[in-house]
């Protein structure tokens, strides 16, 4: 990865930041608690979690897309925009601060290529859309630069499949014209929501290479969304991992998958099958339980009701964001008290 | 495409037979004929008729032949000389009966299909994208009304109100200096001035259903994932909207106008008898009271006719406006 000098300056800094749904029957549910999260310009930060962890409801909160009963109660997503820092929690979802920065500074690639492309639009209608709005141009300059980047995103017979629908192509086609979408106006970030989730393996690879080599081409910040531990090891620098709303470590993904602190880290780790020959092979550790509702989340960690290691404080007392090296955080008991006592 | 239209049009032919077949069939199920009815209304009036008369009339009319028989001179006086056949009842040929009185039916049901869309297209959007708002809540109220209500009650009361209130009566399509003029301004005016009212009449029951069905299927759309890829576009949300899910969620819609034509005539009826409308409407419905079989069969045929190519229409019109059709029928 070529280090350019603005690698230390954030992109993106998301600084405690919380997200509540509200219901007419219900009290409200904090989705995300406290999350901090820092990207910069040619880094991938892979949010890593089950499903209703709250990660995807995280990154729909940068681009202010999340449903009219999500509100962000407290916190900050400051934007620098190149003039200066935006905070986007401020910002109302349909104005026009928020739209310019829509699809222009920050664009989104979504889990199902079927389905996140409307069915009764062509491709090229739908790219070459994104480019009139935000760049002005002509129809038919938009048309010449989507084509440019059906083919730069390996589309064959691009000029022709434009004018395909997306119930003509395959898969992993639909994904790239998705990422043609969102790369139409060299965003800054570019948040991937599971991008390769609904692709077979084959196709998976294929994407994973391609957003690599994408992001190597144009500098820009990736937020990775995935479930998948072994798509983290290939795409990020970063990983950052959710458990029922609470980033509970985050830090250099080297690091952490070498040595992951929190116990719901290492659970994680334990649960990833490895090949090995049959004298080695140790049965798979799952986690036991299963993830509570939010509604039922206790006071103090998150994990308290499956964590072994589970002690006095656990299901009362918040952690605290502990730092463990530099740019390593957990927020966990065990590594602010003494062992002592969390063995009494 | 072509072969697609090509398609459609041999299932056209094919069904406009059937439907000839199944319309002469009814006209012919009663017990009976125009003369039984005849012959009888004459007794009941103390007329004595001579068998022998009603012999030879039931000899040139064709009265005793087989069914096929009597069905093949009837279709093949309409296909080869466009002959409908004789009205008994009003002693003229069906054709010069039927056409003023079927164009001003399409002519006012085509305008109240269009009303029912120019009302119930922003209201359902709206009622879809405020869900639960006030306005939806009225909007609901006010379609389930429009449901409930029959039409020719909301014509009486519509005349009630304008006679009360306007001291005019509304009623008829075309004052009386203008009935038999020919197409002039005057005449479109006077025309418009009084035909805002069975039109608003007819298409109320429409409006409303169009809105519930609008607000149920843009309801789904609005939670697909390509609404919100659309937002993460950048494209300002009402953009988003009639762009995207209204545009998708309008496919089902499309495909009810071509029955809405038929379902409008025959719903029509009483609010024309009501309202003095001359419509095809209560033409057909005094001819199957009178056994007038060749008037009867002509509307009932000319009916199916438009069914049939009110549904080739917006199947096209599907096909056009939905890729899925269209390259599906490859």
């Amino acid at each position: 990865m070529p280090q350019t000098p603005m690698a230390d300056k954030p992109l993106l800094t998301v600084r405690n930041m919380s997200i509540s749904f509200s219901s007419p029957d219900e009290a409200d549910i904090e989705a995300v608690r406290q999350v901090d999260l820092t990207l910069t310009p040619g880094k991938t930060l892979a949010l890593v979690g089950e499903s209703g962890c709250g990660k995807s409801v995280t990154a729909r909160a940068v681009l202010r897309l999340l449903d009219k009963n999500a509100v962000i109660p407290s916190g900050e997503i400051l934007f620098d925009t190149g003039q200066g820092a935006v905070d986007i929690a401020q910002l109302k979802p349909d104005s026009l601060a928020m739209r310019s920065i829509r699809g222009a500074e920050i664009s989104m690639i979504f889990q199902e290529p079927m389905s996140s492309l409307s069915p009764v639009h062509t491709i090229g209608d739908q790219i070459d859309e994104i480019i009139i709005l935000h760049d002005r141009v002509s129809p038919k300059q938009a048309r010449e630069r989507t084509v440019a980047l059906l083919d730069q995103v390996g589309v064959p017979g691009a000029r022709d499949r434009a004018n395909a629908y997306p119930f003509e192509l395959s898969g992993g086609l639909r994904q790239r014209a998705m990422i043609a979408m969102a790369l139409a106006c060299t965003p800054k970030l570019l948040i991937a929501d599971e991008p390769t989730t609904a692709l077979d393996v084959t196709t998976q690879a294929q994407i994973l290479d391609l957003l690599r080599q994408l992001q190597d081409d144009y500098g820009m910040a990736m937020l990775f969304i995935t479930h998948d531990l072994g798509v983290v090891a290939e795409v990020a620098d970063d990983i950052a991992v959710m458990y029922l709303g609470d980033v509970v470590e985050q830090g250099d993904v080297y690091e952490v998958f070498r040595s992951p602190k929190h116990p719901y880290t290492q659970a994680l780790m334990n649960s990833v099958p490895r090949l090995s020959r049959k004298a080695d092979r140790q049965r798979l550790s799952p986690i036991k339980g299963t993830v509570p509702s939010p509604r039922d989340r206790p006071a103090g960690c998150a994990f308290t009701s499956r964590c072994p290691h589970a002690f006095a404080p656990c299901p009362d007392q918040r952690p605290e964001r502990t730092q463990l090296s530099a740019g390593h955080v957990a927020r966990c008991h065990l590594l602010t008290r003494e062992p002592a006592e969390a063995l009494a | 495409m072509l072969r697609f239209i090509f398609n459609r049009l041999i299932a056209m032919v094919l069904t406009l037979f059937a439907v000839s077949v199944v319309a002469f069939a009814i006209i012919q199920l009663p017990p009976g004929d125009y003369l039984t009815t005849y012959v009888a209304t004459l007794n009941s009036n103390g007329d004595r008729v001579d068998p022998s008369t009603i012999e030879a009339l039931r000899q040139q009319y064709g009265f005793g032949e087989p069914f096929l028989v009597q069905y093949w001179k009837w279709i093949s006086g309409i296909l080869g000389r466009g002959d409908f056949g004789q009205s008994f009842e009003w002693k003229a040929p069906v054709t010069t009966l039927i056409w003023g009185r079927l164009g001003n039916s399409i002519l006012i049901e085509g305008l109240a299909v269009i009303a029912m869309w120019t009302i119930a297209l922003p209201i359902g959007i709206y009622a879809a994208v405020r869900k639960y708002s006030l306005g939806d809540y009225l909007a609901t109220i006010g379609g389930f009304i429009g449901l409930a209500v029959p039409n020719f009650l909301m014509a009486l009361v519509l005349m009630y109100l304008s006679f009360v209130w306007f001291g005019t009566t509304i009623g008829g399509l075309f004052s009386p200096e203008f009935e038999n003029a020919h197409w002039s301004l005057p005449r479109i005016w006077d025309f418009l001035s009084r035909a805002w009212a069975p039109v608003l009449v007819l298409a109320t029951a429409g409006t409303a259903e169009l809105i519930r069905i609008l607000r149920a299927n843009l309801l789904d759309e609005l939670k697909k994932p390509y609404v919100t890829t659309a937002r993460a576009k950048g494209l300002p949300e009402w953009k988003v909207i009639l762009k995207y899910p209204v545009r998708v969620a309008l496919n089902p819609l499309v495909s009810t106008i071509g029955w809405l034509l038929p379902t409008l005539v025959s719903s029509s009826v009483i609010v024309s008898v009501v309202l003095n409308l001359p419509t095809a409407g209560p033409l057909l419905l005094r001819s199957l009271t009178s056994q007038d079989m060749y008037l009867a069969g002509a509307i009932i045929m000319l009916l199916g006719i438009l069914t049939v190519i009110g549904t080739l229409v917006s199947d096209l019109l599907l096909a056009w406006i939905d890729p899925r059709i269209r390259y599906g029928s490859k």
